[in-house]
């Protein structure tokens, strides 16, 4: 914990910064769950819940916005307190793109329910477990300034892609003996890319994290990701 | 950028410690000073910078009790050495305070001054050197048609100006500056800081300053002093992202006292 600042009236606004951060964080985290629960469960209820916290996830992206350029513009602030101003408006780009991608697996919900066969789909629910808890590493390494947390979620991408994989290569078989139900498939796949993309964001958010403890920028360092 | 490890410094303290009768008031500070850099002191009140600003032209030596040990070489030539001729030290090591410090003379003679006294003599030849030296300090378009006007009529900022351009006129090497903006408003500090920009390229200069913006803003080197030791030294955008030491990462981002 770093000693407080001379001026506490500074403190206050990034405290409030920080736990409108982990508010954003925790919609983000929910809309996933709920939309691949209606994506699993062919639940319109989840689906139409999982965009509405979407709808509120804009919305924190636009109030963390303001409220850390403000504090930019009256603070001036430098070292640390720079690196978490300046990450922190990277940091709701990518948690807003999550609640999008959340959105998207919502609305493939729709696209299986009238489906006659249900492609195989057994491996969506342990992605969405692993992307999930890449993501809330993510989220506390970041509000948590958790270097470790964060250096975990950035070497455990891979095995994102090893869940992947196999789940592609079954769809795609499944497709050639259900030439019918192809759409199907493509929600299932469509699915799986969005999970894929929410990782790929927990990663910034790792990275983002990393550079705002440690000043080290770390994107582009680790080596290609499996095709 | 010049880099300061290629090199050799301008001014180069090794072990400085200077005492006010028995109060030691710096400990031990070591750093070197490059050209064609700006070099900003920072720190809270009391930490020694001005005292360790001032041992770069040895500005102490008339306080009483002043007592300096340790090194400061200007050009690898030791400035304490009982031969040094104090007076050709200012010259190539000119200083302007934080209140501008003109004299109740015309505008022309606050820079002639300066001249007359280093013995210049040539009527011509003073005028040439105090339009150059006001060209410098970016005051000449602003005073060339008033020289003869008493200085006191000038803005602070162009007060301050004037200052700069005195300490030109007899063509230092090394410029120090203690707080030089702090008297001024948010333009004339403006016109100041970009004056430091344009006369770096030629001079090496050191600033003393309570503003941290002010200091990302003028200076390539930050030295951060607290309770009269050198706590961390660096490039100043290095210094103001990711200090290397605690207590600057404290002093910096405001979490001090």
């Amino acid at each position: 914990m770093k000693p407080a600042h001379t001026n506490r009236y500074f403190d206050v606004e990034l405290r409030e910064l920080r736990s409108n951060l982990t508010a954003m964080g925790a919609r983000c985290e929910r809309a996933l769950q709920l939309a691949v629960a209606a994506f699993l469960e062919r639940d319109a209820e989840k689906a139409a819940e999982a965009a509405a916290l979407d709808a509120r996830i804009d919305r924190d992206q636009v109030e963390i916005d303001e409220l850390a350029l403000r504090i930019l513009a009256l603070r001036q602030p430098v070292a640390y307190d720079l690196r978490f101003l300046a990450t922190t408006l990277k940091f709701v780009t990518d948690l807003e793109r999550i609640g999008d991608k959340a959105t998207s697996i919502a609305k493939r919900a729709r696209d299986v329910s009238g489906a006659a066969l249900l492609p195989p789909h057994e491996d969506i629910l342990p992605l969405s477990q692993k992307v999930l808890a890449l993501l809330r590493d993510a989220i506390d390494a970041f509000v948590e300034g958790d270097v470790d947390k964060a250096e975990r979620v950035l070497a455990a991408g891979h095995e994102i892609d090893a869940l992947a994989k196999p789940l592609t290569a079954r769809i795609v078989a499944w497709m050639a003996e259900h030439p019918t139900d192809i759409p199907a498939a493509l929600a299932v796949m469509s699915v799986a890319r969005q999970l894929k993309r929410v990782a790929d964001h927990a990663t910034n958010l790792a990275e983002q994290a990393v550079f705002m403890v440690r000043g080290e920028d770390v994107r582009y360092q680790r080596g290609p990701a499996a095709p | 950028m010049p880099n300061p490890s290629t090199e050799p410094p301008k001014i180069e303290v090794k072990d400085l410690e200077f005492f006010y009768d028995a109060q030691r008031v710096l400990h031990g500070v070591s750093m070197g000073i490059f050209p064609r850099r700006v070099t900003a002191l920072i720190g809270p009140s009391g930490c020694g910078k001005s005292t360790f600003l001032r041992t770069l032209n040895r500005m102490n030596d008339t306080v009483p009790g002043a007592r300096p040990v340790g090194s400061v070489r200007l050009d690898g030539v030791e400035i304490y050495d009982p031969a040094v001729d104090v007076v050709e030290l200012r010259r190539r090591v000119g200083m302007v305070f934080q209140r501008p410090q003109v004299f109740p003379k015309s505008i022309f003679e606050n820079v002639a001054y300066a001249l007359r006294v280093g013995g210049l003599r040539d009527r011509a030849e003073v005028a040439r050197r105090v339009e150059e030296a006001l060209r410098r300090a970016a005051l000449w378009d602003e005073v060339k048609d008033r020289l003869d006007v008493s200085a006191t009529a000038l803005s602070g900022g162009q007060q301050q100006r004037l200052c700069i351009a005195r300490a030109l006129a007899v063509d230092p090497d090394v410029l120090l500056l203690d707080e030089p903006a702090s008297a001024l408003d948010p333009i004339a500090t403006a016109k100041i800081e970009e004056l430091i920009g344009d006369l770096r390229e030629t001079l090496t200069i050191v600033i003393v300053t309570h503003s941290m913006q002010q200091a990302a803003r003028v200076s390539q080197t930050t030295a951060f002093f607290y309770m009269g030791s050198l706590v961390e030294v660096g490039e100043t955008t290095a210094l103001f992202t990711r200090p290397r030491e605690k207590q600057t990462e404290d002093y910096v981002t405001g979490r001090f006292g």
